[in-house]
C-alpha cells in the first residue's frame, strides 16, 4: 500500500522538488521576492490599522479583535496562494496552447496543474498572517477550552481549502473567458479582501455573496466570533463558525464542477 | 497644433485605439472594479456611521464619492509600476525608440495617457454611474468643481504615468526591476489613498504620504472634485509633475549613455 502511494506520487514530487530547487538557486532574486511578498502583506495590515485607528471600533470589533480575523484570513489565503495560486496562469497556458502538454501526460489535469509549481516566496506573506494570529491570540481575552483549540485548527485547514477552491473556480471559468483574469479576480482577490473585513457591517446582498455563495465569512470572521465569545450579526450567527468544513466542501464541489465543464469545453489550440 | 507637437497628439490617439480593441477584458475589469467598490463602500460607509456621520470631514455622500471615483480612476492610473518600456529597456529594443525624432520620455507618457483617458469611458463612467444610482454618492451641482476636477484628473493621470516612467528608467542600471516594481505597487497604492483615504491617516503618516507624488495621482483629484481642496492641490500636482518630469529627463539622458545592447 505504502509502496503504491510512493510510486503514484513520485512524478508530482519530482516536479515540485525541481520547482523548489529552481527558486532557491537564484538567491538574490528569491530574497527580493520574499521581501516584496512580506511588504505586500504588511501594507495590507497597515490599511486595516489606519481604518481602525480612525474609528476605534467598527461593527463591534476593535483593532485587537480584527487582527485575529485579518491574521486567520491572510494566513489561509497565503498558504492557498502558495500551493495553488499559479492556477491563475491558466489563461496564459490556454492562449499559448501550452496547456496541451498537460494532456499528453497520463495524470489528472487539475492535479498536474496544482503540482506544476509552488511559490515559496508566499511564505513571507504567510509569516505576517501567522504573526498576526499569534499576537491577536495573546492580546485578546479568550477563554480557552479544548473545543476552542480544535476550532482554530479546523478553521486553518478549512480556510486554506476554501481559498484554494476559489482558485479552482477561477481556473474553470478561464476556459470560457479568455483573458478573464480580471473577472475572476473579483472573487479570488476580492474574496481575500472580504475575508479580512468585519462581516457585521455588510449589507444583505454582500452577506449573501461573500457570506455564503463565496463562503468568505467562514474562513475567519465566523470562527473568530466563537473564539472571542461574540454574538454574530443577523444572517451570520456565531454558531456557523463550526460549519467551516461544510463551507469548504461546498467550495470544492463548485470548484470541481466548474473545472469539469471547463475542461470539456476546451478544444485545444491546435498545432 | 504646432508641428513639433503633432506626433504626441497622434500617439495619444493611437493609445486610445489600442485600448478599445479589448472589450471583453474591459467588461471583466468592470466587474472586478464594482465588486471591490462594493466591499470598499460597505466598510468605509460603516466607518463614517460609526464616527457619527462625520469621519475626518467625510460624510456618507462624500465617502461614497471617494469610493466610486477612486474605483473609476483605477483603470486609468498605473499603480502597479509595470510598463512595456521596462521590458524594452531590458531586451534592448528601446534603441529603436531612441532612433525616432521625438522625445522617448514624452512620447511614452503621451501614449500611456491616451490609453488612460480612454479607459475612463468604459471604467470610470460606469463606476461613477453605479455609485450615483445605487449608493447615493454626492456630486457637485456647480460647474466649477467639475472643471477643476477634470483638470486635476488629467494632471493626476499624467503624474502617474510620468512616475512609472521613472521606475522603468531604473532598468538602464538594474536591468531586472521586478522587486522595484512590487515595492512601487505597494507604496503607491497605499499613499495614493487607494483603499483608505489618506486624510484618515494619523498625522505623521499623512505628512509622509504628502511628501511623495502619490496623493497627486488619486487623492487630490477626488478632493478637488468633492470640494475638499481647490487650486492649492492643483498647484501641488503641477509641482510634482514638473519634478517627476525633470528627473525623468535627466534619467533618460543618463540612461541613454549607459544603455548597452548585447548581441548584434
Amino acid at each position: 500500500m505504502a509502496d503504491t502511494v510512493t510510486a503514484r506520487t513520485a512524478p508530482y514530487r519530482a516536479v515540485l522538488a525541481s520547482r523548489i530547487r529552481a527558486q532557491r538557486s537564484y538567491r538574490l532574486s528569491f530574497g527580493v521576492d520574499l521581501a516584496a511578498s512580506f511588504l505586500v502583506s504588511f501594507i495590507e495590515l497597515a490599511e486595516v490599522w489606519v481604518l481602525f485607528h480612525a474609528v476605534q471600533s467598527l461593527g463591534g470589533f476593535d483593532f485587537r479583535q480584527i487582527l485575529l480575523v485579518f491574521g486567520i484570513a491572510d494566513f489561509c489565503f497565503s498558504m492557498a496562494d502558495m500551493v495553488v495560486g499559479h492556477c491563475d496562469d491558466l489563461d496564459r497556458y490556454v492562449r499559448d496552447g501550452t496547456l496541451d502538454v498537460f494532456y499528453l501526460r497520463p495524470q489528472p489535469l487539475l492535479l498536474q496543474l496544482i503540482t506544476s509549481n509552488i511559490e515559496l516566496r508566499r511564505l513571507a506573506r504567510a509569516a505576517v498572517g501567522l504573526a498576526s494570529i499569534v499576537i491577536a491570540l495573546s492580546i485578546n481575552d479568550i477563554r480557552w477550552s479544548p473545543a476552542h483549540v480544535g476550532l482554530l485548527a479546523m478553521t486553518l485547514i478549512a480556510g486554506i481549502a476554501i481559498f484554494s477552491a476559489m482558485f479552482a473556480w477561477a481556473a474553470g471559468i478561464q476556459f470560457f473567458v479568455i483573458s478573464g483574469g480580471e473577472l475572476t479576480n473579483s472573487f479570488v482577490y476580492g474574496g481575500r479582501y472580504a475575508a479580512t473585513q468585519v462581516a457585521s457591517v455588510w449589507t444583505r446582498p454582500v452577506k449573501a455573496a461573500f457570506g455564503f455563495f463565496f463562503p468568505m465569512a467562514f474562513t475567519a470572521f465566523l470562527p473568530a466570533l466563537l473564539l472571542l465569545g461574540k454574538p454574530g450579526p443577523s444572517l451570520l450567527p456565531a454558531w456557523l463558525g463550526w460549519c467551516t468544513p461544510l463551507a469548504a466542501i461546498w467550495a470544492w464541489a463548485g470548484g470541481l464542477w466548474l473545472w469539469r465543464i471547463g475542461v470539456r469545453h476546451y478544444q485545444g489550440a491546435g498545432g | 497644433m504646432p508641428v513639433a507637437l503633432a506626433p504626441y497628439g497622434r500617439l495619444f490617439a493611437a493609445g486610445i485605439r489600442q485600448q478599445t480593441t479589448y472589450r471583453l477584458a474591459m467588461l471583466g475589469g468592470l466587474v472586478a472594479n464594482t465588486t471591490f467598490g462594493l466591499l470598499k463602500s460597505v466598510i468605509l460607509l460603516a466607518a463614517v456611521r460609526a464616527g457619527g456621520g462625520n469621519l475626518h470631514g467625510y460624510a456618507v455622500g462624500t465617502m461614497a464619492t471617494y469610493v466610486w471615483l477612486s474605483q473609476g480612476l483605477l483603470g486609468s492610473l498605473n499603480l502597479t509600476g509595470r510598463t512595456d518600456l521596462a521590458d524594452r529597456i531590458k531586451s534592448g529594443a528601446v534603441v529603436t525608440d531612441f532612433l525616432r525624432p521625438i522625445s522617448l520620455q514624452w512620447g511614452t507618457v503621451a501614449t500611456d495617457v491616451g490609453k488612460a483617458v480612454c479607459a475612463l469611458l468604459p471604467r470610470g463612467v460606469p463606476s461613477m454611474l453605479i455609485g450615483y444610482l445605487f449608493v447615493g454618492m454626492t456630486i457637485p451641482h456647480r460647474p466649477l468643481p467639475w472643471v477643476l476636477g477634470a483638470v486635476s484628473l488629467l494632471l493626476g493621470i499624467t503624474v502617474s504615468w510620468a512616475s512609472v516612467y521613472l521606475v522603468a528608467s531604473a532598468a538602464y542600471w538594474l536591468v531586472e526591476i521586478r522587486g522595484l516594481q512590487v515595492f512601487y505597487m505597494m507604496v503607491s497604492g497605499f499613499f495614493a489613498g487607494l483603499l483608505v483615504p489618506i486624510s484618515l491617516f494619523p498625522h505623521w503618516l499623512l505628512v509622509l504620504a504628502s511628501s511623495t507624488p502619490f496623493p497627486s495621482m488619486l487623492q487630490y483629484p477626488i478632493d478637488v472634485f468633492t470640494g475638499r481642496g481647490g487650486v492649492g492641490l492643483i498647484a501641488a500636482q503641477v509641482g510634482w509633475l514638473a519634478l517627476v518630469g525633470t528627473v525623468g529627463h535627466v534619467l533618460t539622458n543618463a540612461g541613454r549613455r549607459r544603455l548597452e545592447v548585447q548581441g548584434g
